[in-house]
């Protein structure tokens, strides 16, 4: 099945009390998600009343050997497969994608894990957007206390601020750079003035071909140098600064197994310091782009793009990181692929 | 990636899916799937060979790992491979370890 016929899975994640269930709620009036099943961490003091409203238990199982992006969620997993049996029995409505409201204290990757990982999920559901709401009273806060802060912020696909009409300007724009330090490629809205609707923020994730091409087109804005956020004493927390976004070129097609063979090697050593990672990869023998698109040790089926939007075809990766130097990561990566072109292929 | 992997078995890793050996489209240059496996196990003893090991394809359906002392194990695809090198060389393998990069370099 073409991951476009997949059901679509939207994530809303978001520290606690900020605003992920008014999001959704909002969202969830719009027509274009009247057929959207909806499954919640935890029943807040905002009531949802949608037609297709679950509840899940969280019950995460660590494996042995693995680590934490690499969770299963079996509650999850049962809550998903049973919509997903009942749709198909005829006794809930067909619905054609599903939203899930995290905790405030969840990690997001073991969710996109257990979509992506169940051996009947994946052939059914595929991950959608991610949507983080950042609370203006307190996001600031949340970002430098907490780690799952920061890193509900640097999943995301989109980013809405919430309660910003309760801060000074000032405020919300320091919150929005904040933001961006941690993950510029995501869109950043601002719940109480910028339209946000499913077109803003569900529609058009990485399966669907036009949006690929847009979100794609938008990572490759991201500068290729953009170095750690300023340190000022007292006004970086630790996981703030700690945190931060970078672009590495190469300069030749990349041979897809050696990006293979160097991504898994990469990701297996450091997988937990790579908070996301999004490439497009102009690939030996591949006339048009490919996407791809990993958080931690997860990494999404690649995406092969329509064409290049201009003649520049270099391949760029960016990536999200907890400490990780740039320049070893785009060596690494450039000695790797030149591996290929010793007695074997030719770009 | 990680120990699922090898309890969901051998489904289509992401490494399978986007280059010459594309499964949805005609491998361009004339490039077979066994062709891509060939330089695949090549490609990866290059890397591995810094920590002692080799690799070989088994009959177009997984890898075997074998170290020089004459330990072996079966991995399904690349991202598996790197924790089994690592118990089995007893050491990290890390691309951005600097004496790797410089070996690989030199390649």
């Amino acid at each position: 099945m073409a991951a476009a016929d997949l059901i679509p899975v939207n994530i809303v994640t978001g520290f606690l009390g900020s605003g992920k269930t008014t999001l959704l709620r909002r969202l969830l009036a719009s027509p274009e998600l009247a057929n959207t099943a909806v499954l919640v961490n935890e029943l807040g003091e905002v009531g949802l009343d949608h037609l297709l409203l679950r509840h899940v238990d969280e019950t995460t199982v660590v494996l042995p050997s693995g680590c934490v992006c690499c969770a299963l969620r079996e509650d999850l997993s049962a809550a998903v497969r049973d919509l997903y049996g009942k749709r198909e029995r005829g006794t809930i409505p067909k619905f054609d994608r599903l939203a899930i409201e995290t905790t405030g204290l969840a990690d997001p990757a073991p969710i996109i894990f257990t979509l992506m990982a169940d051996p009947v999920l994946r052939h059914h559901f595929r991950v959608g957007h991610v949507v983080t709401t950042v609370d203006a009273v307190n996001g600031a806060t949340h970002l430098t206390q907490h780690p799952e802060s920061v890193k509900q912020v640097a999943v995301a696909d989109r980013v809405v601020l919430t309660k910003t009409d309760l801060t000074g300007r000032e405020h919300a724009e320091a919150l929005r750079a904040a933001c961006r330090r941690v993950n510029p490629a995501a869109p950043i809205f601002e719940a109480a003035v910028d339209p946000i609707g499913p077109e803003q923020l569900f529609i058009g994730d990485p399966a669907d071909p036009s949006g690929a091409r847009q979100d794609a087109w938008r990572w490759l804005g991201v500068a290729p140098g953009t170095p750690p956020p300023e340190t000022a004493a007292g006004q970086v927390s630790p996981h703030d600064r700690d945190v931060y976004a970078f672009s590495v070129t190469v300069d030749r097609a990349l041979d897809w197994t050696a990006f293979g063979i160097w991504l898994t090697m990469l990701l297996n050593a450091h997988g937990d310091d790579i908070l996301r990672v999004k490439g497009i990869l102009h690939v030996v023998g591949v006339p048009t782009p490919v996407v791809v698109h990993g958080v931690q040790h997860l990494v999404h089926p690649p995406v092969h793009l329509d064409g290049w939007p201009t003649q520049d075809r270099g391949t760029r990766l960016v990536f999200i990181v907890r400490k990780l130097p740039r320049q070893v990561i785009e060596r690494s990566l450039t000695a790797f692929n030149r591996l290929a072109t010793v007695g074997e292929r030719v770009a | 990636m990680c120990g699922l992997c090898g309890v969901l078995g051998s489904e289509a890793h992401w490494t399978d899916a986007a280059g010459p050996d594309r499964p949805s489209g005609v491998p361009p240059g004339g490039s077979t799937r066994r062709q891509e496996r060939l330089h695949r196990v090549r490609l990866a003893n290059k890397v591995l060979k810094h920590y002692g090991l080799t690799l070989a394809d088994w009959d177009g359906a997984c890898f075997v790992l074998r170290s020089r002392t004459g330990r072996s194990a079966i991995v399904q695809h690349l991202a598996a491979l790197w924790p089994v090198a690592e118990r089995m060389s007893r050491r990290r393998c890390d691309p951005l370890d600097a004496a790797l990069i410089a070996a690989v370099e030199r390649e």
